[in-house]
């Protein structure tokens, strides 16, 4: 007797989404993929063998209805995955039970599908298969007339499929993304476990995003994931806030680089603190940040990916340079490696996955991203904040004192930040903001921290300066009003305002 | 000397694997006397040649010869159909369904 507490996982070895499936898909069931055309539905199957083979040294089954073994082994050699060698090894079998073409196939009577089981069951057993894959399983449908003994052998098929043992992974087309089901309803015969892959265009975007609807008897995660295809990880879940979560907080604190703001965030930041600084163009961020990344070396003996989205790393390092940061020197040293990227360069999803290959190749201790903001141009501001939230949980892990700058160019909420950046203050633990402040004759740069967790922050803004030795703080500014809204001036009554943190700009200069 | 020869792939030895053998030696004897082979396979024993010749529903009858090579899968139940399909000669009105 099988109970239902009883069902085991297999670990597909798919890049992050074993992490959503908490473990692995139910082993020795079958599990159907729907989704539209070109949704991801043959490559999550290639993949499903794939890295059976190479993570756990299983061998699996592809049974291929709608290509040809052929062009399934080409999809599969693109991916980098050396199909030949697997199936003169015996470790991949293919079951090739695609349309013969220019030949004629009549039908006179009943059938059914004994001699594909057969097939599929002699392969099972010749290579001591524990995976199959079966794309596309629905297209069955739709080769032969008889719908009704159609059925009726897809399902004895599934069941004589369960009895070898194996796990297996059913494709079928789905013709709507949100609603119904998959074509023929097959889900009927796989009741117990379905995954949905969508790829949807939204806000002029491809979002592709897998999403487990159900695996009876077992817990996983909800909703809808981003995975993406990368050249290097192929099929690859961006696990958003699935890992990381369990890490104990650090106590360690390092400098910003700036003795000024140290102090203003209570002694430093935490190691592993998420900072975000907010402020118009020019008013310092880039500035802020380069002295964050040159402080890697001495503060905590590590290094820094410096990743920006605003400049080429020719202006970045001419930047550097007229603040006497000899950049390409540091980067020579390891200290420092620059990533500059176009943000229409790739999709969300794609940056996410580069940047985290490079931080694995790199390991640095602390990263900058700069800006966050450049992002908007080429993603909605949900996708943005899945980024970061991806992004968030990688440094967790490791660790990393992180700074993320958003400009001052978007849509303004009250508070004077972006709407993207009052979203990801929400997941971040530091918020810094500088902001320019008219005098009477001039224009000036004001700090102030609004947020920092775990510390006893000053509450003060702060006049900033800058000079050829970089950036200094100083002492606070009198009479100074609306700094939140973005649209500081100083003012010739007003008190100094009780509490920075607020977000209701009205109430700062008023009381 | 037989011209045409068939190979019928079955599963099992089921009532419709039965059927569809009687039915191609009927169809045979009527429209080719001693001019014919068929060779059954039961794919449940041999899937290995269901797999080389990419056999998906059972039963299913190859026509091997005359070229070019043909396929019908079904249990041949229609027998005026069938010998249509299967391109066997002779006077097809004169051949009844059972």
């Amino acid at each position: 007797m099988v109970g239902r507490g009883s069902i085991e996982r297999l670990p597909t070895g798919i890049s992050g989404f074993d992490d959503i499936a908490l473990g692995g898909l139910p082993a020795g069931r079958p599990t159907l993929v729907t989704g539209t055309t070109g949704s991801g539905k043959t490559l999550l199957t290639i993949e499903f063998i794939a890295r059976g083979i190479l993570r756990f040294g299983e061998a699996g089954v592809f049974v291929t209805s709608e290509e040809t073994a052929d062009s399934i082994r080409r999809t599969a050699m693109s991916l980098g995955f050396d199909v030949d060698k697997w199936e003169a090894n015996g470790m991949w079998v293919f079951v090739d039970a695609s349309e013969e073409v220019g030949e004629d196939v009549h039908t006179v009577g009943g059938y059914d599908f004994g001699a594909l089981l057969a097939r599929i069951q002699h392969a099972v057993q010749r290579s001591g298969a524990r995976r199959v894959s079966f794309d596309s399983f629905g297209s069955i449908f739709s080769r032969f007339a008889d719908v009704g003994t159609i059925r009726q052998e897809l399902l004895r098929i599934v069941a004589a499929l369960k009895s070898l043992g194996v796990t297996l992974l059913l494709t079928a087309e789905r013709t709507d993304e949100y609603n119904g089901l998959s074509r023929y309803g097959v889900e009927e015969f796989v009741l117990d476990n379905i995954i949905v892959l969508r790829n949807v265009l939204r806000d002029e975007r491809r979002r592709r995003t897998v999403e487990i609807v159900k695996f009876r008897g077992l817990p996983h995660r909800t909703g809808e994931w981003l995975f993406t295809i990368d050249p290097r990880e192929g099929f690859v879940v961006i696990p958003i806030g699935a890992t990381g979560a369990k890490r104990r907080a650090s106590y360690v604190r390092v400098s910003t680089g700036n003795p000024g703001l140290d102090d203003m965030v209570g002694g430093g930041l935490f190691k592993d603190a998420i900072t975000l600084l907010t402020g118009p163009p020019g008013v310092g961020k880039t500035l802020t940040a380069l002295h964050f990344a040159n402080a890697a070396l001495k503060e905590d003996g590590g290094r820094c990916l410096f990743a920006t989205f605003d400049e080429t790393r020719g202006q970045l390092v001419r930047n550097a340079a007229s603040w006497s940061l000899d950049l390409e020197t540091m980067e020579a040293e390891n200290r420092i490696r620059v990533s500059a990227d176009y943000p229409e360069a790739a999709s969300p999803e794609d940056h996410f996955l580069r940047l985290r290959h490079a931080i694995a190749d790199f390991s640095p201790t602390r990263v900058v991203i700069d800006a966050l903001s450049s992002l908007e141009r080429v993603v909605s501001a949900r996708s943005l904040l899945d980024f970061v939230i991806a992004l968030t949980s990688v440094f967790r892990e490791r660790e990393i004192t992180t700074l993320i700058t958003a400009a001052h160019t978007g849509q303004l909420l009250p508070g004077g930040t972006l709407a993207s950046a009052a979203e990801t203050a929400s997941v971040t633990d530091v918020n810094i903001m500088l902001r320019y402040v008219e005098r009477i004759g001039d224009i000036q740069r004001a700090i102030a921290v609004l947020q920092a967790r775990g510390s006893r922050h000053d509450p003060a803004i702060r006049q900033v300066t800058i000079d050829d030795a970089g950036m200094h703080i100083g002492d606070p500014l009198p009479r100074v009003a609306h700094v939140l809204s973005g649209s500081a001036a100083l003012t010739e009554h007003p008190p100094w305002p009780a509490d920075p943190g607020t977000t209701a700009p009205e109430t700062i200069g008023g009381g | 000397m037989a011209d045409y020869a068939f190979r019928l792939y079955i599963f099992g030895q089921t009532a419709r694997s039965q059927a569809a053998v009687s039915n191609l030696r009927v169809l045979c004897e009527a429209h080719l006397p001693s001019r014919y082979e068929i060779e059954v396979i039961d794919t449940a024993e041999r899937p290995d040649l269901a797999e080389e010749a990419r056999i998906l529903a059972t039963p299913t009858v190859v026509r091997l010869l005359p070229r070019p090579l043909l396929r019908v899968i079904g249990d041949l139940s229609d027998h005026c159909r069938a010998a249509t399909v299967l391109g066997l000669p002779g006077d097809l009105l004169s051949e009844r369904s059972p």
